[in-house]
């Protein structure tokens, strides 16, 4: 059992640890931080399978992005959380057998084939090459000449999501002073200024007409 | 006893057994299903890596980098619904939202 081997039981341990606790804490805080372990540790066993940009991604996206959104919804709402724990083992018999049913049927799977332990290495890469080796540069040449098509697509997915996440969640206050710009701009001098003709109530002055004269 | 492909589609599995019970237990409170979809995502992204890497094949890393996109876009689009919600019904569970049901 070489190192390689001992560090991916411990991730992986760690990992399916993490995994339980995000499903069965009481405090969804401390779900949403054993989530944050969970991806942790499975960006350092793809690490190990040598995808260290799809392992940074995951820590950048996940962990810096998402992760904080959830914990900023979770601090927001304020949630019953006796209201939400009634019942909680009341589908575990149900959920235990579907979840057993799974685990046996892959692994039924799993045990036949899957027993490459050997990474089939391409003809070219050898020597010197495979120390030059850049995942991010391979998944980068691949990403923007085959897959552009998706990419863009993807980005187009992005741009839907913000838009779609801002439209749901903006509100318009009531008591808000909120001011229209292209009202503004159409103003006006009629509408802010008007003039009232006033009856002068007494005779202009006959006394500074005269000090004129003088 | 060397690492094999078997041992991380093994893990993939007990983890997407383990969300899918998350699934089940956690009927009442929509976050930990938010977060029990995470989990499934990362168990199946663990798969893509895990063929990508024994395989050869950079397309199974491009798949992942594409999950990504659009679990980020989910969870965005679902957490503000869960905002939507909890303002309009002061509750995120998934057993008060019948409205649609007629």
């Amino acid at each position: 059992m070489d190192a390689k081997t001992g560090l991916f039981y411990v991730f992986a341990l760690v990992l399916l640890f993490a995994a339980f606790r995000v499903i069965t804490a009481r405090n969804p805080v401390h779900a949403a931080l054993y989530l944050v372990l969970a991806f942790f540790q499975a960006a350092a066993i793809w690490i190990l399978l040598k995808a260290e940009f799809l392992a940074i991604t995951l820590v950048l996206v996940y962990v810096g992005a998402v992760m904080v959104l959830f914990l900023f919804v979770v601090m927001m709402l304020d949630i019953n959380l006796d209201g939400v724990r009634k019942g909680f083992w009341k589908h575990f018999p149900l959920a235990a057998s579907v979840g057993a049913l799974i685990a046996l049927e892959m692994a039924a799977v799993l045990m036949g084939g899957f027993r490459l332990s050997e990474a089939r290495k391409p003809a070219v890469l050898a020597g010197q090459a495979a120390a030059e080796f850049s995942n991010t540069k391979e998944l980068g040449k691949v990403l923007y000449s085959d897959y552009l098509y998706p990419l863009e697509i993807a980005a187009v997915i992005l741009l839907v999501a913000i838009i779609a996440a801002i439209a749901l969640t903006l509100r318009e206050r009531k008591d808000s002073k909120y001011i229209n710009p292209a009202d503004q701009v159409r103003v006006k001098r009629g509408d802010r200024v008007s003039l009232v003709k006033i009856k002068p109530t007494a005779a202009a002055p006959a006394a500074a007409a005269a000090e004129e004269k003088a | 006893m060397t690492l094999t492909l078997g041992h991380f589609l093994t893990l993939g599995a007990m983890l997407f057994a383990l969300s899918v019970i998350g699934i089940f237990l956690n009927r009442k409170n929509l976050i930990v299903l938010l977060m029990a979809i995470e989990l499934m995502l990362l168990a199946v992204n663990m798969n893509f890596v895990a063929f990508s890497y024994y395989l050869n094949d950079m397309a199974g890393q491009i798949f992942v980098f594409f999950i990504l996109t659009v679990a980020a876009a989910e969870s965005a689009i679902g957490l503000a619904i869960l905002v939507l919600l909890f303002r309009n019904k002061a509750s995120i569970n998934v057993d008060e939202l019948n409205t649609l049901k007629g």
